[in-house]
């Protein structure tokens, strides 16, 4: 049966495609697109720094995806290997086997775009609906079922969507429990009114339903008896309005009551505002935002936590540092029950010519980020139990989140020696972020870097980093110096050396020393490395993930085509 | 098993065929207007496409290292940059401010959630595509050091021979 099945659809996306592909345009040939990666390590251990060595010593993780594309039609497909998922990569274990990760196909026209399968999609800025994948952190929540959308005038875009979302790979694709249904619609009035095509002001409006389907549960507390409900919604309206330089978005969402693994199983409401205002000038932009979130976690099962089939996206307030010590130390993340919070951030260009400018110009950023927890009061009877709390105030509550000062400042000082000074100042509750197990509290740190940047030859260039972070909290104090000396276009090599000097306990006080060479041509890129890596916390945009230390080898490859 | 191996044999082979367009994604650009990424490519001059986000040294300092010679590649070979950003939520509305301060002259596409990036088979950024006149896609690259600009040069070149 399950042969005869399998016949049956390699003949249907045959047929589909050969078809296709005899009325196709012919001046549209058909187009593949694709990629390639591995990352391959090899452990050894170290009891200092805590690396394990597992049963296999050795750890893969790979994928390839093919894109064909011919007029209007696509299909498209990802192969996936972990055996074994490399260390950390899914405290779940949700990454085994090989096989097929991904499969869609896909027709659009200029009114219609239907796609059955797997398929990634946003509603808005997230705050209902996000599927994305982001393999380097192990996170595919994608949807598998039906998407179709309509754009029946310029400037109206209407879309719905019918599936249930990737949980895990084991060989195949594991969907969660959950069906998820949703639509959007959107409106840019500038292109739909001509009247409104020449303004000066561009208008936005959008709107966006998406519900959960999971049959319901009978759960026992303290002898009281829950039903969780079998449908849960959650919807949100939207602007974007653009003026000039200034832009001003907002998004307004509410969910109905949702009782989830992620908030002990409360009956509330789920409410989530965000505001971001920008004013855009020539060389100087200014952003600000603010964003109160209670409540918002939704998932396709309402049992599951953390990396597990998020539904919707609430990304974190603060900015996505890059260098070594901030960005894998103590990265903040949005508390999924809730938080308070703004930003502020200028950007500002010193002329070429100018006293401060010099003869290049020079970059400064500045950025501000604070978060709390919401102020609230806890209920007490049987409304401990459904809304757990009530809110006082939209104002900060008593607890801190985070607090997140940087200053960054970037100048070229002549043709071939470029600098940067970056320094940064974070107040970071450990208990909200569980980042560490060494410290439970607020960690008060401060992270000085410079960047030098010297160009021997047009081709080839060094790069050194030097950072320091002071703290006398959790790890106490770090130092860092990266080395990375690149020879255009081809060659890489790169030396980081973490060095926790600060650290209370001395013989944890250990250099974690990391080489690479690397080998570019084209979109081709492979990469060998070397030594010992800490356990920390790894972001890409908005998401992090913790990775344990390892001490060993690694090769990874890339390639598009 | 055996089905992903015909299917892939199927794609592979019409590909061989095939040639290398831009795929049909529709991005937004800084005012929320929609646009095309199948009509990215000028008639009759090349277009560099790059990936970039905030939070990307690298894709910074590519950018920035291209706009001191983008007016000479321009008067040479009449390209123009596309600068798609793959910023999602958490920064993209960092990405007008920013670029504005840098005053970059090139035209800003976001791609919040990696279809086009996706399509194109993007991996990491930074990653840039040069596509020709004829829309299709001559040259790519993944990652960016200092000097890469002078391989970038040599392609456009080439193009104009």
């Amino acid at each position: 049966m399950n042969r005869m099945k399998k016949i049956l659809i390699l003949s249907t996306l045959l047929g589909f495609s050969f078809g296709v592909q005899a009325q196709g345009d012919p001046k549209k040939p058909g187009q593949l697109h694709g990629n390639f990666q591995f990352l391959s390590q090899q452990y050894s251990e170290d009891s200092l720094i805590g690396a394990t060595v597992p049963p296999a010593t050795t750890a893969i993780n790979g994928f390839g995806n093919l894109m064909y594309t011919q007029g209007g039609f696509s299909a498209g497909m990802r192969f996936e290997t972990y055996n074994n998922a490399i260390q950390g990569f899914s405290a779940q274990n949700r990454y085994k086997g090989t096989g097929i990760g991904n499969r869609y196909i896909q027709y659009q026209d200029s009114i219609f775009n239907v796609t059955i399968g797997n398929f990634y999609e946003q509603f808005g800025n997230g705050l209902t609906l996000r599927t994305y994948w982001e393999p380097n952190l192990g996170i595919d929540n994608a949807l598998d079922g039906a998407r179709l959308i309509i754009t029946p005038k310029k400037g109206i875009t209407l879309k719905g969507i019918y599936g249930r979302q990737r949980l895990e790979f084991d060989s195949k694709i594991i969907n969660a429990d959950g069906i998820i249904r949703g639509s959007d619609a959107e409106f840019n009035l500038n292109s739909i009114f001509k009247s409104l095509a020449e303004k000066q002001t561009h208008l936005t409006l959008g709107a966006s339903f998406v519900s959960r389907y999971q049959s319901g549960e009978t759960r026992f507390e303290d002898s009281l008896v829950f039903l969780t409900p079998n449908n849960v919604s959650n919807s949100a309206v939207r602007f974007q309005l653009n003026r000039k330089a200034l832009a001003l978005s907002a998004e307004y969402a509410q969910k109905i009551n949702d009782p989830s693994a992620d908030n002990a199983y409360l009956y509330r409401k789920g409410k989530a505002f965000f505001l971001n205002a920008s004013y855009s000038g020539s060389g100087f932009g200014i952003n600000a935002a603010v964003k109160y979130i209670d409540n918002m976690s939704f998932r396709a099962d309402r049992n599951l936590k953390l990396f597990d089939v998020p539904t919707n996206y609430l990304p974190s307030i603060t900015k996505q540092h890059t260098h070594n010590l901030a960005a894998t130390l103590y990265p903040y993340a949005t508390p999924l029950t809730g938080e308070v919070s703004f930003m502020g951030e200028v950007f500002y260009t010193f002329k070429k010519g100018t006293k401060l400018g010099g003869k290049y110009g020079t970059q400064l950023s500045v950025n501000f980020a604070a978060a709390n927890g919401l102020d609230t009061t806890r209920l007490t009877g049987i409304e401990a139990y459904t809304d757990g709390y009530e809110i006082n105030s939209l104002k900060f509550g008593p607890t801190k989140y985070v607090r997140d000062f940087n200053l960054e400042v970037k100048k070229k000082l002549n043709k071939k020696f470029s600098a940067a000074f970056t320094y940064y100042y974070f107040e970071f509750n450990t208990l909200v972020t569980p980042v560490t197990n060494d410290f439970k509290g607020i960690v008060y740190a401060n992270i000085e870097v410079v960047e030098l940047n010297y160009k021997f030859t047009p081709k080839d260039n060094l790069h050194l980093e030097f950072q320091g972070l002071q703290t006398d909290q959790d790890k106490g104090d770090w130092a860092t110096v990266v080395a990375e000396f690149s020879h255009s276009p081809h060659w890489s090599v790169a030396l980081i050396d973490q060095y926790n000097y600060g650290n209370s306990t001395e013989e944890k006080r250990v250099h974690y020393l990391f080489g690479t060479v690397g080998y570019i041509n084209g979109s081709q890129r492979i990469t060998l490395g070397y030594g010992k890596r800490r356990e920390g916390v790894f972001c890409i945009g908005g998401v992090c993930r913790a990775v344990p230390a390892t001490n060993g080898f690694e090769l990874m490859y890339t390639a598009s085509f | 098993m055996r089905l992903s191996i015909s299917i892939l044999f199927l794609f592979v082979s019409i590909g061989l065929s095939a040639q290398e367009t831009l795929p049909s994604i529709s991005l937004k650009d800084l005012n929320g207007k929609t646009v095309n990424t199948a009509n990215l490519a000028q008639d009759g001059k090349p277009t560099l496409i790059c990936f970039w986000a905030t939070w990307c040294s690298p894709c910074k300092k590519e950018l920035n290292n291209y706009l001191d010679l983008y007016e000479e590649w321009q008067a040479e070979t009449g390209v123009k940059i596309i600068a798609v950003s793959i910023d999602d939520q958490r920064s993209v509305l960092r990405v007008a401010p920013y670029v504005s301060s840098v005053m970059w002259p090139y035209e800003i596409l976001l791609d919040s959630n990696k279809q086009f990036a996706q399509a194109l088979g993007v991996n990491n950024v930074p990653h840039t595509f040069l596509v020709d006149g004829t829309g299709k896609i001559i040259w790519q690259h993944n990652n960016y050091a200092e000097g890469d600009e002078a391989e970038v040069h040599e392609q456009l070149l080439k193009l104009k021979h």
